[in-house]
């Protein structure tokens, strides 16, 4: 393929940049300080470690509710509804196809930035796993307070310790899973770099909007 | 919720939060900067305990010295006594009312008093036996170590200088009766020595009550661990309240005495029924921590805060007891009796301390000793000479009492004394041996004859059969509490697999404990996802291939 089959569109708009490198600074700070206070290693000392996890936390918290009223509010919600259409393809060129240098079945699009497989990996996370892991998270730091609300009649700490410690394996296993598939666009950092600017390289045969190019984008600001 | 989170993260925090989301590369600075900026405001609890401790001068309207009843001649502490009772007046019945005077937990069953005097035991000196061994009951505040029968020693608790009235009436006595001048001379100067250590009377100082309590079990550290003679002039590092280069509190400063009579927990009397702090009851007494510092001490929003629900302030707050001078750990009584060339003998160990004595056993002992934690309700309990006990387990003689569920238990720290001491083979009790006097069995070295001096004191049997049991003793660590900087850090509980807290168990804690199955299979999970991606990685690699290339 070469540079001029290619095009530029503008995929992922400056807030969603913003969230998406904030959430990945949390996720990473919650991991490695989470894990210590479970006892893994010692790297801040525990009270320190404590400290720093409740804060990212809570600040993730707040964060999380920006994501949502954002996704909610300009209609980006569509970008996670589920499908099953191509969902095997994805999974068969992962297996197979990416090795014998077949196309991805499904292109990026300002009207689809995920693949099937995106689609539910993430609307599985942001309705699913993170909430329960933040659900999990505040009756950890609020632990004190519930024999006032009367959730201690329901609730042990080892039972929402279990959940959280349970999720955030997963979500390191994500993460894992994650990082690697980005090296898996048409050239490594691809999409990595997209993230950070925003810009996405599509093929030229992707339906493009007038504006998502540059020119209008640049006209536009 | 919601409002309890916002009041959590008070000012600064909540605008730190909202830098946060603009920029979260300020979070890390502002989290290093946090501690400096917080060190300028004391934490509530120092607030008030600095309140309640702001008024120091004690002042009183009488110089003793000035009073006709103390410049007349004593030739007896008897005498002494009656002259303080005769402005005092009420003094010996209030006081003959108290612990001290009794040694008998007022609380216990009739049938099965507790107390020194009555039928408790322990794995020191084992047993007073009903205040007639003379040597046990030198601790006693009545005059000459007689007991309840001897007349109250005031100065024991009130007396401000350090004097030996034995002696000195002995020196009286001997020169007094003698024709010769130079005797007279002396009996008169031997007098006003008496008088004088008579006339300095005041509130007792940590001397007064270190001259009983310091030495505890027949040596200076062999009982408590957070009680020696190193406390009578600590520094501020041995104990922050008491140091003289600190606050240089008295014992009584805490212990608040109403009639003689002193707060304190004794056996399982409990040394304070709530946890109450001056502001919510200010006649309560001021001998728990929260009475000064109340429930809230740390700063708003401080986890430890959250802990004083379930964990002791002096859980954290003494990381070890015996820091200056050593305590006794163990003490065999099993082992007395033998002899080198038909003599009692005695092995000098670490620390300028026996390891051996012929009257006592094999002792051990140690310093900067790390307390045991268990559940405290500020009760202790035990079986006493008249109860049974299953002499193959080890016998908890004063244990915690307490568990996780009751709502005024703490972890609490503890020193523990370890030890044999003899038992009743066939009656399964423990048995009370006479020790010291002329048939005691520090003279005798006959264990059969002073177990059977010792009982028939109590009035209790002797089957004859006498054996060693293992026992164990508890101290509550409640002073030597160290400077705020030198309190235990998190780690030193919410760790693995060496957390103090170990031994307790039936509930989680953080860093401690942990499912293994979620753990290994988390593990195994975030593994078998590396190894897949590298799979997949290296697969590309090799097939030089890439999803974009055609």
């Amino acid at each position: 393929m070469d540079a001029a089959k290619m095009k530029r569109i503008y995929l992922y708009s400056r807030f969603e940049r913003i969230w998406h490198w904030l959430q990945a600074f949390l996720i990473i700070s919650l991991i490695v300080t989470g894990l210590e206070i479970h006892g893994a290693y010692t790297l801040f000392g525990y009270e320190d470690a404590v400290e720093i996890h409740n804060f990212m936390g809570l600040t993730w918290g707040v964060l999380f509710v920006f994501i949502v009223f954002w996704v909610l509010t300009t209609g980006e919600w569509r970008q996670y509804v589920p499908t099953t259409k191509k969902l095997f393809a994805v999974m068969w060129y992962y297996s197979f196809g990416i090795f014998m240098g077949k196309p991805h079945p499904v292109q990026k699009s300002p009207g689809a930035k995920h693949n099937p497989l995106q689609r539910l990996t993430y609307l599985g996370l942001v309705t699913t796993m993170l909430p329960v892991q933040m659900a999990a998270g505040l009756l950890y730091y609020t632990y004190n307070q519930w024999p006032q609300w009367g959730l201690d009649r329901f609730l042990t700490l080892g039972g929402v310790a279990v959940v959280h410690t349970v999720l955030a394996f997963l979500l390191i296993a994500f993460l894992i899973i994650h990082v690697y598939m980005t090296t898996t666009g048409h050239t490594i950092f691809a999409h990595i770099r997209s993230m950070i600017t925003g810009w996405e390289e599509v093929f030229e045969t992707t339906e493009v909007y007038d504006w998502e190019t540059t020119g209008k984008k640049k006209a536009r600001s | 919720m919601f409002r309890f989170i916002f009041e959590r993260l008070s000012g600064k925090r909540c605008l730190c939060l909202t830098a946060c989301l603009a920029a979260s590369g300020l979070l890390l600075l502002s989290t290093a900067a946090a501690p400096a900026a917080a060190a300028e405001e004391k934490a509530p609890g120092r607030q008030l305990a600095d309140q309640a401790t702001k008024q120091r001068h004690f002042w009183n309207t009488v110089d003793h010295s000035k009073l006709k009843a103390l410049q007349q001649v004593f030739t007896s502490g008897d005498q002494i006594t009656r002259a303080c009772l005769s402005c005092h007046t009420k003094a010996d019945q209030q006081l003959k009312k108290t612990f001290h005077w009794t040694w008998t937990d007022p609380n216990s069953p009739p049938n099965d008093r507790k107390g020194k005097a009555q039928y408790s035991v322990n794995n020191f000196c084992l047993s007073s036996n009903a205040m007639h061994d003379h040597h046990c009951s030198e601790c006693h505040i009545g005059w000459a170590g007689k007991g309840k029968a001897a007349a109250i020693d005031c100065l024991r608790c009130h007396g401000q200088k350090k004097f030996n009235f034995e002696e000195a009436f002995g020196d009286y006595e001997a020169f007094s009766t003698s024709s010769d001048p130079d005797d007279k001379e002396m009996a008169k100067e031997a007098q006003a020595e008496i008088q004088e250590a008579a006339q300095a009377v005041g509130r007792p100082t940590r001397r007064n009550c270190g001259s009983c309590h310091f030495s505890g079990g027949g040596g200076d550290g062999v009982k408590h661990g957070d009680l020696d003679s190193s406390m009578t002039t600590p520094h501020k590092s041995l104990d922050v309240h008491m140091g003289i280069d600190g606050q240089n509190f008295q014992c009584v400063r805490c212990h608040t005495t109403i009639n003689h009579n002193v707060a304190g927990r004794f056996y399982a009397t409990p040394a304070a029924k709530n946890r109450k702090s001056l502001i919510e009851n200010d006649l309560s007494p001021k001998i728990m921590c929260e009475s000064c510092h109340s429930a809230k001490p740390h700063k708003a929003g401080s986890k430890m805060n959250d802990h004083t629900d379930k964990v002791a302030c002096q859980t954290c707050h003494i990381p070890t007891v015996a820091r200056v001078l050593p305590v006794q750990m163990w003490w065999d009584w099993s082992q007395a009796g033998k002899m080198k060339n038909g003599k009692p003998y005695e092995v000098k160990g670490p620390y300028d301390r026996p390891t051996y004595v012929s009257t006592k056993g094999d002792t051990r002992w140690a310093k900067n000793v790390r307390p045991e934690y268990y559940w405290y309700s500020g009760s202790l309990s035990g079986p006493t000479l008249k109860d049974s006990i299953d002499p193959t387990k080890i016998i908890r003689l004063a244990w915690p009492v307490g568990n996780r569920g009751n709502h005024n238990a703490r972890i609490f720290p503890f020193h523990v004394h370890r030890g044999k001491q003899p038992y009743d083979i066939e009656r399964s009790k423990l048995l009370a041996p006479l020790l010291s006097g002329e048939h005691g069995y520090w003279t005798t070295f006959n264990w059969q004859d002073a177990i059977a001096r010792g009982q028939k004191y109590l009035d209790l049997p002797f089957s004859g059969k006498y054996g060693f049991v293992k026992t164990e003793y508890v101290f509550p660590s409640t002073h030597m509490v160290a400077p705020k900087d030198q309190a235990l850090a998190c780690s030193e509980c919410h760790t693995r697999p060496h957390s103090r807290l170990a031994n307790l168990t039936g509930f989680y804690m953080p860093g401690r404990d942990r499912i293994k199955a979620v753990d290994t299979g988390g593990w195994l999970l975030v593994l078998g996802c590396l190894a897949a991606v590298l799979l997949h990685g290296f697969g590309r690699f090799i097939f030089k291939k890439n999803g974009g290339k055609k």
